[in-house]
């Protein structure tokens, strides 16, 4: 627990260097939901294999890092269905509607000073803090 | 060779995330949630993610990518109703499950059954946004 902001830092900055990656070399922001998005509706089939290769990577590292881990990963996510369900349902269709998640908005927009990024963070870090103190601590439905 | 960088690119964002916790939707939600037990991890995570993309910012000044062409264009400016309310919807879903879009792909492999149908969930979500977009843009004009 007391070297998880360690590791935290770590992963931050392999994150930033992957980002770092893209721009420089493809001169393209590293998004994960306008890379997925744009396969989704067709917008970016021009670009179909770069967003296969990339989501290729992102699956295949975790995979590699794996065994390297002697205790059990453990993702701690819901078993609630209707949870995972609408949660899975905002989070496509508001990162497409803002053009941008986490990604794009906070990393790559935020370190460009954009005011777009900035604001998205904002309003999403605010919107899943509210929502969990209402469906946590509230409601206590999750 | 776009191929091959977007290959190391999302190796080094895979790796990033799984190194620094963020598919663990526990330490998201700990972040989260304020009022409950915080989680500091994911400040460092952001922070130490927006390092190298900061210099990266800096050095696109006056050149050209690897590939050729050119870099983004400087951001736009407007905060329009599609970045708010598209960002809220998006923090509404995020704050639910502890999921947002990298972890939900870096984690597909061992985020068991719920892992697929977040992601299922999350592909036809980006499917209906067009259509939601474009039903917003007629809310916002009417208003």
């Amino acid at each position: 627990m007391e070297t998880d902001w360690i590791w935290g830092l770590v992963g931050g900055l392999l994150i930033g260097t992957g980002g770092a990656v893209y721009l420089l070399g493809n001169g393209r922001i590293m998004g994960a939901s306008g890379i997925v998005g744009g396969l989704v509706d067709g917008s970016g089939w021009s670009t179909l294999w770069e967003r296969v290769a990339f989501l290729a990577g992102v699956v295949i590292m975790p995979l590699i890092l794996w065994p390297l881990y002697s205790v059990k990963i453990d993702t701690h996510l819901t078993d609630k269905m209707w949870v995972i369900i609408v949660a899975g349902l905002l989070v496509g269709v508001g990162t497409r509607i803002a053009n941008g998640c986490t990604s794009g908005h906070g990393v790559c927009g935020i370190s460009r000073l954009s005011m777009r990024g900035i604001i998205a963070t904002v309003f999403y870090i605010l919107a899943g803090g509210l929502m969990l103190a209402l469906f946590r601590h509230v409601l206590g439905l999750i | 060779m776009r191929i091959f960088i977007s290959l190391i690119s999302g190796l080094l964002f895979g790796g990033g995330l799984f190194i620094s916790g963020m598919t663990d939707t526990a330490k998201v939600q700990g972040w989260l949630d304020v009022f409950g037990n915080w989680d500091p991890t994911l400040a460092f995570v952001m922070g130490g993610a927006i390092i190298p993309m900061f210099f990266a910012w800096q050095f696109t000044k006056g050149r050209h990518p690897l590939v050729g062409g050119d870099f983004p264009a400087p951001p736009r400016t407007e905060i329009d109703h599609r970045l708010v309310i598209g960002s809220v919807l998006f923090g509404m879903g995020w704050g639910l499950a502890g999921l947002c879009p990298g972890p939900a792909i870096a984690s597909i492999t061992y985020n068991g059954m719920g892992g697929v149908i977040f992601m299922v969930s999350m592909l036809a979500g980006m499917l209906a946004a067009p259509a939601v977009g474009r039903g917003l843009d007629r809310a916002a004009t009417a208003a």
